[in-house]
């Protein structure tokens, strides 16, 4: 497809090639001007940040004024990603009951975060995660392993969201996958190196309240047409089904430590996450980063029943109406994970079709914004200004390598992106979540709570960690058979976390007290100094004025 | 901050109550959370049909409403929390640092 024939193509919805589909093909005008509408509105709010982002702190934390209800609708917006709307409703039509499993793995870390993390972070750092980490331990060796562990969590969400968005856009708009990619990977790097975190912040919250609406409106609709009855809904669900399983747990949890693990990747890995750890750091005090998580754990369970009624709504209207199925494949046309936007057609026609599609679309340009910036600081204020020129270096040209950092970021999304179109993925979402949870979060976690931590145990521990996560990852099904293809998984469980998890915690714990040595004793005593202004607030770095 | 003011910190009682009862109060809302979580987990994984049986004459199951409190309960500990910290907690702290600055 030439680019001049773009404008044609995207006018035609072309689904998957799919006759059935094709005469329906006017319809995707609406999505394409409510998407440029959108990327329009968002160019113009890059333009408005990007001459308030004039310092360091602009640029990463937005100056630090964004407001707890402000910040929790970005926060939310982070993670309620385009993956988790078609995902999980997707997961539902095909599963029902299973799907709400995994919304609720996903939601409960948010509370521990705000009990054990939230506050401590927010008086104790600046831009990044690796500020807390390495508050009294050894900055290079300290930053250098946060980082990695960041831009490691970072690269494998990126290539899923990127792989994500290019098949999405390529159903969606009939627009060659590379094209989609190019195209999402320059107008995040337009967002984040003008806009820095003002622009991600206002691109996520338009994002989550666009999103929020969709579904919100799905949703009524859907109860609508079944009386407002749960019961009725479910009925009609598992009559369309001919089976009454949907209702159950199956098997998607089957055995205790596969259960248990998942369980702790999710929660503990979600206080792990590089660009989620980053919100904290745009409210100005403990007070409103409390208030962020109290709004994003409302908005996102909120959005998760969304999407449990969504997927059931999905069964009563799509499972059994020829329009949606294919005839060749069988089930429906795209595959579960289309069932969202077949139910937004099924309710609203085109045009509320066009809607959700670009909502669909809107949430990847958000997500992978907040991504890149998180990448773009690990490299820029840890590995450069911290690491590579030890503290001594202008602000400047901080901001410079960060935006730098920024574009190389993008080029190298924009390439895994393509490079890995065909290859099974499902695996990086659970990988990142497993290296956050079992490297990011126990250096995070164990340095603000734990008194004998040093650095040679954060770093031990630390490595082993990630090490482990991502061998167990590398030897459990989703790899070694799944993309290396061998008969039978080594490690038999679905998820590493239990024993990475246990692999750190107890590495840094030994490693910690065996270091004896003269730093060490230094660094145990600058707790007592991190513990005051992690529980009061003094010392802080406060909002700056506009 | 100068050490001066860490030390006066730590000096004052009010600042090794503030620190006990909001770990405490932590502590208490994550193992409540802990529990729910991992006890919702753990009958899908021993015993999924109790969460299979039927409510009534219907084909809601018993799974479906516990689901949804999960996710209510999430949120409702975040709000207990966060009041409590917002109001009480921070008004020590206030206080604490009021304490610290009038003794300069």
């Amino acid at each position: 497809m030439k680019w001049g024939l773009l404008l044609l193509s995207l006018s035609s919805f072309v689904f998957a090639a799919d006759a059935q589909f094709s005469g329906k093909r006017d319809i995707n005008v609406s999505a394409i001007v409510m998407f440029l509408i959108f990327v329009l509105a968002t160019l113009g709010i890059t333009y408005w940040a990007a001459k308030r982002t004039k310092t360091a702190k602009d640029f990463y934390t937005a100056g630090g004024g964004i407001t707890g209800f402000q910040n929790g609708l970005a926060i939310a917006g982070d993670y309620m990603s385009a993956a988790s709307f078609l995902g999980i409703s997707g997961l539902v039509y095909l599963k029902g009951f299973d799907g709400l499993i995994y919304s609720i793995g996903f939601l409960v870390g948010w509370p521990i975060i705000l009990f054990l993390v939230a506050e401590q972070l927010r008086n104790l750092g600046k831009y990044t995660f690796s500020d807390v980490a390495s508050y009294r331990l050894r900055q290079t060796p300290i930053r250098t392993l946060a980082a990695l562990g960041s831009l490691a969590t970072v690269a494998l969400y990126l290539i899923a969201q990127m792989v994500g968005a290019g098949q999405l856009i390529q159903i969606l708009f009939g627009l060659d996958y590379e094209y989609a990619v190019v195209m999402v990977g320059i107008l995040m790097i337009l967002y984040v190196t003008f806009g820095g975190m003002l622009a991600t912040t206002w691109v996520q919250i338009i994002k989550a309240v666009l999103l929020l609406s969709g579904a919100s409106f799905m949703a009524i609709m859907i109860m609508y047409q079944v009386g407002f009855s749960f019961e009725t809904l479910f009925s009609q669900a598992v009559a369309a089904k001919k089976s009454a399983a949907i209702m159950a747990p199956g098997g998607l949890v089957s055995d205790p430590i596969s259960a248990i693990s998942l369980g702790m990747a999710l929660m503990f890995g979600t206080a792990g996450l590089p660009h989620i750890l980053m919100r904290f750091f745009t409210v100005s005090d403990a007070k409103e980063a409390r208030k962020s998580v109290f709004f994003a754990t409302g908005f996102i369970g909120y959005f998760y029943i969304l999407t449990f009624i969504i997927g059931f709504g999905a069964i009563v209207l799509l499972t059994n109406n020829p329009d949606y199925l294919d005839p060749i494949k069988g089930g429906i046309i795209g595959g579960g994970n289309m069932s969202a936007i077949h139910t937004a057609h099924a309710i609203g026609g085109n045009l509320f079709l066009g809607f959700i599609s670009a909502v669909a679309f809107a949430t990847i340009l958000a997500v992978v914004s907040g991504l890149t910036l998180a990448g773009a600081s690990a490299v820029s204020h840890d590995l450069y200004a911290n690491v590579f020129a030890r503290g001594r270096v202008d602000e400047m040209m901080e901001m410079k390598v960060s935006k730098y950092s920024t574009i190389a970021l993008g080029i190298v999304a924009i390439f895994l992106g393509i490079a890995f179109e065909k290859q099974n993925i499902a695996f990086m979402v659970g990988l990142a979540f497993a290296i956050a949870a079992s490297a990011n979060f126990p250096i995070l976690f164990l340095s603000m709570f734990w008194k004998k931590l040093t650095t040679k145990g954060a770093v031990w521990g630390g490595s082993l960690g990630l090490l482990t996560a991502v061998v167990l990852v590398v030897l459990s099904k989703a790899v070694w058979v799944d993309v290396l293809g061998n008969k039978t998984a080594i490690y038999a469980y679905g998820n590493p976390a239990i024993f990475s998890m246990a692999v750190a915690f107890i590495g840094i714990w030994l490693f910690s007290l065996m270091d004896q040595s003269e730093d060490a004793k230094k660094e145990i005593e600058a707790y007592e100094h991190q513990f005051i202004r992690s529980q009061t607030g003094i010392g802080a770095e406060g909002a700056s004025a506009h | 901050m100068s050490q001066h003011v860490y030390d006066r910190v730590k000096a004052n009682p009010k600042f090794a109550e503030l620190v006990q009862k909001r770990s405490r109060f932590a502590w208490q809302l994550s193992i409540v959370m802990l529990v729910v979580y991992y006890a919702f987990i753990l009958v899908i994984a021993f015993s999924p049909a109790t969460f299979a049986q039927k409510i009534g004459e219907g084909v809601t199951t018993v799974g479906i409403p516990v689901g949804l409190a999960v996710i209510v309960i999430a949120f409702v500990l975040t709000g207990i929390y966060t009041q409590r910290a917002n109001g009480e907690f921070d008004d020590m702290t206030h206080q604490i640092k009021e304490e610290v600055r009038s003794v300069e």
